[in-house]
């Protein structure tokens, strides 16, 4: 399925990305080569990740779950996104921040889930939980 | 044209028969006389006519939690009209006035927020003071709903001896940051910065460090930075080369997080100094802790790093497990000198508990560090509101994921809290963004569920939210300022600040503010 705002890309020169959003639907989306998962997220309406900080790694807002497989063909995050990564709910083994992940051609395929943003209790100032 | 109820001629805004019932209550007959300074506020006052099924919500307070929960109405409930109150002429809160100066890409949210503030259906108006200019009862008969978000804009206490002994050059950290970020509250605070080398900073958090790393970056650094011009003044003069950040507990109860900790390593000419014996005996003794928390083995991993950090002119320190139990002032007959901090006095702490919540427990041994300098950092606190609930032991509202609830435990209706004010003043914006969300759900989820609001109408007229309270500050004296107003004072710190090379230089006189705008 083509997402409704890409007119120009052709199959051929876009790369496919799936999202899985919070609420468990799966949207294919046909992005450029060179798009971050911030831009794709810019340009869809129907992707809802909030980029508070615009991709400048000062928050983890565009925070998503990427598929194992193509976790291991993505560049090692930066200690930057790291430290930012550490603030962001539900952390997993395969997390990202969306705004650091560019579209190439062997991420072609790829999955990501935008993970449920609820927090249930906030315990007080602990990073030990 | 006329107008059916006082026959004078109308020359803004043309009526049509529908809105016939809606002028025929008070509100309609008075609304043609006050259509130029709604006007004036550019309020969609020809859309409210026709939109009697509005849900019309009052946000008080335009910091991030305010504006995301504005930002989820609208999106997620388009007939939603939202009308903010902020007590400053100035929206955006801690995000102006609390975050660093250098580290202006945590201010990006500003652009998310001004989309909101542009949006037809949103009304900013400022310089209100709620409580004391604007009170509950002011806005229950004109809104569906309040949503409070006014945060906590005082200290929480060390509650020690003579903590409230205005002794001089003793600042809570949030004094001192709206200081040099240009808050009018803190204008004159006159901070000290040439009496001696070396200043102590009490608290372990990321207002502490950022406390520190302003007190420590080069001035040339600064003054590229968005840092008030006054404030760059006494930076530049200031003799500051040392800084000591004293907390409670251990390093693995520090509270500030990876990426600040790194940009104070990262320092230039800066060495770090910390007790490296107990820093190693803490890390071995929880080794096991720490390899299954991320943000906490690599948060260590930075600490211990750090401790090879032995040269650079300047200096900080971390000291842990002592807590303040005195300030000791000068006792010189000098005027100058009255008052003034000389010393802190402090009980040296163990730790006692279990691994993931230990808490300090004094041995009874006494410290007593000389200072001339000292900034207390150790949280905020939010303000009760008169007639409003307020869990004092806890420093806010009483709530279930935003829904206020009265002293007995039920919902009050109409009543909603989002940001600080709600879960209480920790995390970061992204966190208030989260939190702001869900109270828009729970708003959302009520209107649908048919759930009471806030009652009180007046002749069941439809709520007119603004443009009846506007009127009503006006008459009380206050010049409110539209979301216009400050697009105009923001091109002028944008202007001064081009000239500066600077991103922008504040305005940190509200008097100056209005003064520009009613030039």
């Amino acid at each position: 399925m083509v997402s409704p705002n890409n007119h120009y890309t052709t199959k051929s020169e876009g790369v496919t990305i799936n999202f899985i959003t919070p609420e468990g639907d799966k949207k294919t989306i046909i992005a450029n080569k060179g798009e971050s998962i911030m831009d794709i997220s810019h340009t869809h309406d129907d992707i809802e990740l909030e980029c508070a900080c615009e991709g400048s790694l000062a928050c983890s807002t565009c925070h998503v779950i990427v598929d194992p497989e193509y976790y291991k063909k993505l560049e090692e995050p930066t200690d930057e996104e790291n430290d930012m990564l550490d603030l962001a709910f539900g952390l997993t083994e395969t997390s990202r921040l969306g705004c650091q992940i560019v579209m190439e051609k062997d991420l072609d395929g790829i999955t990501v889930t935008i993970p449920s943003a609820t927090r249930n209790v906030q315990l007080k100032g602990s990073k030990l939980s | 044209m006329y107008n059916p109820i006082t026959s004078r001629r109308i020359n803004i805004f043309k009526p049509s028969f529908k809105f016939w019932p809606l002028l025929n209550c008070e509100y309609g007959k008075n609304i043609i006389s006050k259509n130029l300074l709604l006007k004036a506020h550019k309020l969609p006052y020809s859309t409210n006519l026709t939109s009697a099924s509005s849900f019309r919500l009052a946000i008080i307070g335009s910091g991030p939690a305010g504006f995301y929960t504005a930002y989820h109405m609208l999106k997620e409930h388009p007939s939603s009209l939202v009308d903010m109150y902020e007590a400053l002429p100035m929206p955006f809160g801690l995000v102006r006035y609390g975050v660093a100066p250098d580290h202006p890409e945590v201010k990006n949210v500003q652009n998310r927020f001004d989309e909101v503030a542009r949006d037809a259906r949103f009304t900013f108006i400022g310089n209100v003071k709620f409580s004391k200019e604007l009170k509950i009862s002011d806005l229950k008969s004109h809104y569906d709903a309040i949503v409070l978000s006014y945060g906590a804009s005082q200290d929480k206490r060390l509650n020690i001896k003579n903590e409230d002994d205005s002794i001089r050059n003793v600042f809570s950290a949030r004094t001192f940051v709206g200081w040099y970020n240009g808050l009018p509250q803190y204008r004159d605070l006159q901070p000290d910065l040439t009496c001696s080398d070396s200043a102590i900073i009490i608290g372990h958090g990321n207002v502490a460090l950022d406390v520190a790393r302003i007190l420590l970056t080069d001035i040339d650094e600064l003054s590229k930075t968005d840092i008030t011009e006054y404030a760059l003044e006494y930076l530049r003069k200031s003799r500051i080369r040392n800084v000591t950040l004293i907390g409670r507990r251990g390093p693995l109860q520090v509270s500030f997080t990876a990426k600040e900790l790194r940009e104070m390593m990262h320092l230039p000419n800066t060495r770090f100094h910390t007790d490296t014996e107990l820093v190693k005996t803490e890390l071995s003794a929880n080794a096991e802790l720490i390899s299954q928390n991320r943000p906490l083995k690599r948060l260590m991993q930075i600490l211990e790093n750090g401790t090879s950090k032995t040269v650079g002119e300047k200096s900080w320190s971390l000291k842990f497990l002592r807590s303040p139990v005195e300030f000791i002032t000068r006792d010189s007959s000098d005027p100058p000198q009255t008052n003034f901090i000389k010393a802190v006095k402090f009980h040296i702490n163990k730790l006692e508990g279990p691994p993931d919540n230990r808490i300090a427990v004094s041995t009874g041994v006494i410290e007593e560090i000389e200072t001339s300098l000292v900034f207390k950092s150790v949280g905020y606190k939010s303000t009760p509101v008169e007639g409003l609930p307020f869990d004092e032991k806890k420093g806010l509202v009483p709530n279930v994921k935003g829904k206020v609830l009265d002293k007995n435990d039920n919902e009050f209706p109409g009543l909603y809290v989002s940001g600080w004010l709600k879960r209480g003043p920790q995390g970061v914006i992204a966190t208030t963004m989260y939190d702001a969300f869900e109270t828009a759900e729970i708003i959302i989820s009520d209107i649908q569920q048919n759930k009471p609001m806030l009652s009180d109408t007046i002749d069941n007229c439809p709520k007119m939210g603004a443009e009846a309270v506007i009127p009503i500050l006006h008459e009380r004296g206050i010049r409110t300022v539209s979301y216009d107003d400050w697009k105009k004072i923001e091109e002028k710190e944008f202007e001064v600040g081009r000239r500066k090379r600077k991103p922008r230089e504040k305005y940190s006189r509200v008097e100056e503010v209005l003064g520009i705008l009613d030039k």
